[in-house]
């Protein structure tokens, strides 16, 4: 992730948009420097108010998501002026065994199935497998789906947990199948999550160099192990999704 | 007389297409043998499938009691996607 001093934000790449459009997750690792990591891992451990009011109480928290790295990012997926919608400081206490169903944060769908928000979740302290990092299942967020709908499977191939260094933060879609995971270490699992909608057409948001790139066409065509004998209809609806946000109806990889 | 209580283990395997043998893209087990307390299959706690196939389990003693009906093509919708499809219920019934 290029990072850069004056408050220019730095757009995702092409490449970048087009891991995102196939599975709709992608992990940028080093987007925030060490120092703010661990000033936002000091108030998430001392703060009072946490959960929803976390984004209010921490200055430091909202300085990381003035970075222009951040702000640029923010911007690829949601075009700019983008709406604040809410955030909670999610925790995992020490021990806690329990894991979550599979689920979709939503109980119905944008009437444009390529409309959609944004979540950042945003690790401020290392984030190790033994810690229960979010599981989420790559290329399942344009199925129709909702909410506890897919409760009833518990493995799935291909599924990922979000195993993340501090300083990273992982862009999900808000129809990502997902699931919070056992912490079987003897620390509190903190992970910051914030959701944007747009207040513009997602299009034309990111850098368009090499939209139709063979190293991007080969991203969108990208096969997911849980894809079964109607995997061209997921290749076609990524396609569709993807000529949607490069703002290009007539895009082709022949 | 000897009197077997027996309770019924339920396994969910999700194929890649309706054919019965092949590769299982997910699957769950509910298992009625363990009390309560008891931890059942959860999320992300198996990155291999117990079964590589439907056909497989069967040989291994379990029961299909479901079997999916082939998903119906709407007109105007014929390619939307949603839950997994090849979704086959087995069970098997165990002596406890």
């Amino acid at each position: 992730m290029n990072t850069k001093n004056d408050s220019t934000p730095l757009l995702l790449n092409a490449l970048q948009m087009a891991s995102f459009a196939n599975e709709g997750v992608l992990l940028c690792a080093d987007m925030v420097p060490q120092e703010l990591n661990r000033a936002v891992h000091e108030d998430e451990k001392n703060l009072a108010r946490r959960g929803y009011e976390f984004w209010d109480e921490s200055t430091v928290l909202r300085e990381v998501f003035n970075l222009p790295q951040v702000q640029g990012a923010i911007q690829s997926f949601v075009g700019a002026n983008p709406i604040y919608d809410h955030s909670f400081l999610h925790f995992v206490a020490p021990g806690n065994l329990k894991r979550q169903n599979w689920h979709v944060d939503s109980g119905t769908f944008n009437t444009n199935p390529f409309h959609f928000d944004i979540q950042a979740f945003y690790f401020a302290h290392d984030t190790p497998i033994e810690m229960g990092p979010t599981l989420v299942l790559p290329g399942s967020h344009l199925r129709r789906a909702t909410y506890w709908n897919i409760g009833r499977y518990k493995n799935i191939a291909g599924q990922r947990p979000m195993v993340a260094k501090a300083g990273s933060i992982a862009f999900m879609h808000q129809d990502i199948w997902h699931c919070a995971q056992a912490n079987q270490t003897e620390k509190t699992r903190y992970v910051f999550k914030v959701r944007y909608k747009p207040a513009a057409e997602q299009q034309k948001c990111f850098n368009l160099e090499g939209v139709d790139s063979p190293e991007v066409k080969d991203m969108i065509g990208k096969q997911q192990p849980w894809y079964g004998s109607d995997f061209q209809k997921d290749w076609l609806q990524k396609l569709e999704f993807w000529r949607h946000l490069s703002g290009d109806d007539h895009l082709h990889f022949s | 007389m000897t009197t077997h209580r027996q309770r019924q283990q339920l396994l969910f395997l999700c194929l890649k297409s309706p054919e019965l043998n092949s590769e299982v893209v997910a699957w769950a087990l509910y298992d009625g043998t363990l009390p309560e307390n008891e931890i059942q299959m959860e999320t992300g706690d198996m990155d291999i499938p117990p079964y590589r196939s439907v056909l497989s389990a069967m040989r291994d003693g379990w029961r299909v009691i479901h079997i999916p009906p082939l998903p119906y093509l709407y007109q105007g919708q014929e390619n939307q996607l949603g839950y997994l499809p090849h979704e086959y219920v087995l069970e098997r019934m165990v002596n406890v």
